[in-house]
């Protein structure tokens, strides 16, 4: 026990007061995304992340938002099990139609009002899979969405962007 | 006698007993030799290949024409002591009967139910008649891999869900069943896992895959060479940068084009980097399934120092789309080379230290240690790869055994374990992560100066390749034959999840129910690889 005491201790708080990585300051698009947060989801926003289909590279970097650098929850973002407990969707495609059911489902799920933020080109348009037999492409295809992130798969930063951006635009209590 | 020479004469022994082989060059294919079998003898060919000692690696079908008709060509290849086998036949596509492999060796069980699914073969005597790829996007009559089966197909309005699928039920006194998913909890890929369970203990796990299904090989049709290298890089976004290689691999080899060594030098290095991302990532995660925090926040750190290098040198998070046909999309900036060789050192230090103080927990030891043992005889049976092969005994890593270059002018270290725990799996992973830190400064110190790619030219139609890569989760077989005009007309991907995802069925047996989640990480197997 002393030694992981002594590592915390050596190794101190990695999270960044929001980075460069060539952007304006991870801290500040956090600190705006906590100010939303308090004022229309009394201080904690709930997303159930959704895998429609994808490849498995959004989770990824959906993931990594919980990791001890961009560390979300301090921003009063935190990711749920039960789509009942959330109030957003991340959903990430594109929607294979072996998941359109379950999408819908998760969807209906999900007490209103709800977002829905479809993530990574494929959820925004099919991206490289598109529409087929076997994929309905877009999310937008299978159930209503409020806003999109680009990106192949989007990076933890544009992921709290988008995520911003969208608490932002929503009219309050809409 | 070398096992390559015991492989090369499997076509004489097979001969010898009667049946019936025909030897047919085929220099994409190269280093696996191909022959030619009548379907009448497949049932034989898999009864003597596993009596042969070989490991049953992948089976895919296509269409095409013969003389004599249209036919389902089907491919099964084997693989002995790193040299592989393709062994073809054929069946008439209007009565496409063929004896399974099932029989002779488990692993062959979804494999040949995902060509039944796609293609229509019936396997004569699989013992498993449920579907497995196909829900209810398409109807049993349906074989979207056929040619006159369109890309578009003619999906209902809405997907039903595929519940009247027949999972085997256990009975009894206080047994019980648990369904979880397709969307179950966490930030994962969806799947559906059918527990019975008395207590807490399980009695039988079933996996019901397919959800991520997309259609890979069907899309893959008519692209164009970098069009695949784009579908390979997503066959499955954490092994990136193994997939784009093994598709590239198998379309230069179809070409008979020399990629340029700094090219494949650097592919390489990618290949280390994203072993290492992904084993990092996973002993963190483990971690975290055992409710040890510290770990998984040590590791998740870990991993994201890694990922911003990979994103500074190469551009990308994951490497993704960095490898094209004919070599590298970027030059690796010389800046680099140091910047590199410092963090694998210190990543390096950085894991032994923390490995010093999760050693010496004994509340992890006791979740980690006896849990979700893969026999050795299992592991054989199913032929799995990779790690979760390595750590119950199975010796097989395609850098070392079948050496492709760059690995064929490097030395390193392949670990092994035995015990096929949880606890040999991480500690495979920790082993690999050191193995890799040392390849990337092997790789660093001898990237050879020059071009970073080859002019693409279109192989001539017909054409086809075999790309074989030891990707993070283990060998990667991967499959293109051109059409016309430089076009993809068929392109199969084998994840080695095929192979491990049968073993966590059989792994979890008797353990309890909150073990599920650090079992099911310790193996991680690709949904969406699997999946297609």
């Amino acid at each position: 026990m002393l030694r992981i005491l002594g590592k915390i201790q050596r190794l101190g708080i990695v999270t960044e007061q929001l980075p460069e990585i060539g952007e304006p300051a991870l801290t500040a698009i956090g600190e705006q995304l906590k100010a939303h947060i308090g004022e229309r989801f009394g201080g904690s926003l709930a997303i159930r992340e959704v895998d429609a289909g994808s490849c498995n590279g959004c989770e990824l970097e959906v993931q990594a938002l919980n990791n001890p650098l961009y560390s979300i929850e301090r921003f009063g973002v935190h990711f749920v099990a039960s789509p009942r407990h959330a109030d957003m969707l991340l959903v990430s495609g594109p929607v294979s139609r072996h998941m359109e059911t379950a999408l819908l489902r998760t969807y209906e799920a999900t007490p209103e009002p709800r977002l829905v933020i479809a993530v990574g080109e494929c959820g925004a348009c099919g991206g490289e899979f598109g529409i087929s037999y076997a994929s309905c492409g877009a999310v937008s295809n299978v159930i209503p969405v409020d806003a999109v992130i680009r990106g192949c798969p989007p990076t933890p930063i544009n992921l709290m962007r988008g995520i911003l951006e969208a608490i932002a635009k929503r009219s309050p209590g809409g | 006698m070398t096992p390559r020479d015991q492989l090369a004469a499997f076509p004489r022994r097979l001969a010898d007993i009667g049946v019936r082989v025909e030897a047919r060059e085929s220099p994409g294919l190269a280093p696996a030799q191909l022959i030619l079998v009548k379907p009448g003898d497949w049932s034989r060919l898999g009864i003597e290949a596993r009596s042969w000692g070989c490991r049953w690696v992948a089976s895919w079908g296509e269409e095409v024409d013969q003389a004599g008709g249209t036919v389902i060509r089907v491919n099964t290849c084997f693989e002995h002591g790193g040299a592989y086998l393709v062994a073809r036949t054929a069946v008439p596509r209007a009565a496409p009967v063929l004896a399974s492999h099932t029989t002779s060796y488990p692993g062959a069980d979804r494999p040949e139910r995902h060509i039944r699914d796609m293609l229509g073969v019936v396997y004569s005597d699989h013992p498993d008649a449920r579907r497995w790829t196909r829900h209810q996007a398409w109807t049993q009559a349906e074989c979207p891999l056929r040619r006159d089966f369109p890309a578009a197909g003619s999906p209902p309005a809405r997907t039903a869900a595929d519940y009247q699928y027949n999972f085997l039920l256990a009975q009894g006194g206080g047994v019980y069943e648990i369904p979880v998913g397709p969307v179950h909890a966490g930030i994962i890929e969806p799947g559906h896992f059918r527990f019975q369970a008395v207590g807490e203990t399980v009695l039988k796990l079933e996996e019901r895959l397919g959800y991520t299904h997309k259609g890979i090989e069907k899309i893959a049709e008519g692209r164009d060479a970098e069009g695949l290298a784009r579908l390979a890089a997503r066959v499955s976004g954490d092994s990136t940068v193994a997939h784009a290689w093994a598709a590239c691999m198998a379309m230069e080899q179809a070409a008979g084009l020399d990629v340029p060594s700094r090219a494949v030098w650097l592919r390489a290095l990618m290949c280390e980097r994203e072993r290492v991302a992904n084993h990092v990532g996973d002993n963190g995660a483990m971690l975290n399934d055992i409710a040890f925090a510290f770990g998984f926040y040590q590791f998740a750190r870990l991993r994201e120092m890694w990922q911003r290098v990979s994103r500074e040198a190469f551009g990308h998070r994951f490497m993704m789309d960095c490898i094209v046909p004919g070599g590298v999309a970027t030059d690796l900036d010389p800046r680099f080379i140091a910047t590199m060789r410092d963090e694998a050192h210190a990543l390096g230090q950085q894991i032994g230290k923390l490995m010093a103080i999760i050693n010496d927990l004994p509340s992890v030891a006791d979740r980690v240690r006896g849990t979700g043992v893969l026999k050795p005889e299992h592991a054989r049976a199913l032929g799995c790869v990779g790690y979760v092969g390595r750590a119950s005994g199975m010796d097989f890593d395609v850098r070392r055994d079948a050496p492709y270059p760059p690995y064929d002018k490097l030395t390193f270290a392949v670990p092994l374990h035995h015990y096929g725990d949880v606890n040999a799996r991480a500690r495979m992973r920790l082993e690999e992560i050191t193995t890799s830190l040392d390849l990337i400064e092997a790789l660093l110190n001898g990237l050879p100066a020059g071009p970073i790619r080859a002019a693409w030219m279109h192989p001539a139609a017909d054409t086809e390749g075999l790309g074989l890569v030891e990707g993070w989760r283990g060998e990667i077989l991967s499959f293109v034959r051109f059409g016309a005009n430089g076009r993809i007309a068929r392109f199969f991907p084998r994840d080695p999840s095929w192979t491990t995802w049968p073993a966590l069925e059989l792994l979890i047996h008797d353990n309890i129910v909150p073990d599920f989640p650090v079992c099911n990480k310790s193996v991680n197997g690709s949904y969406s690889g699997h999946d297609l």
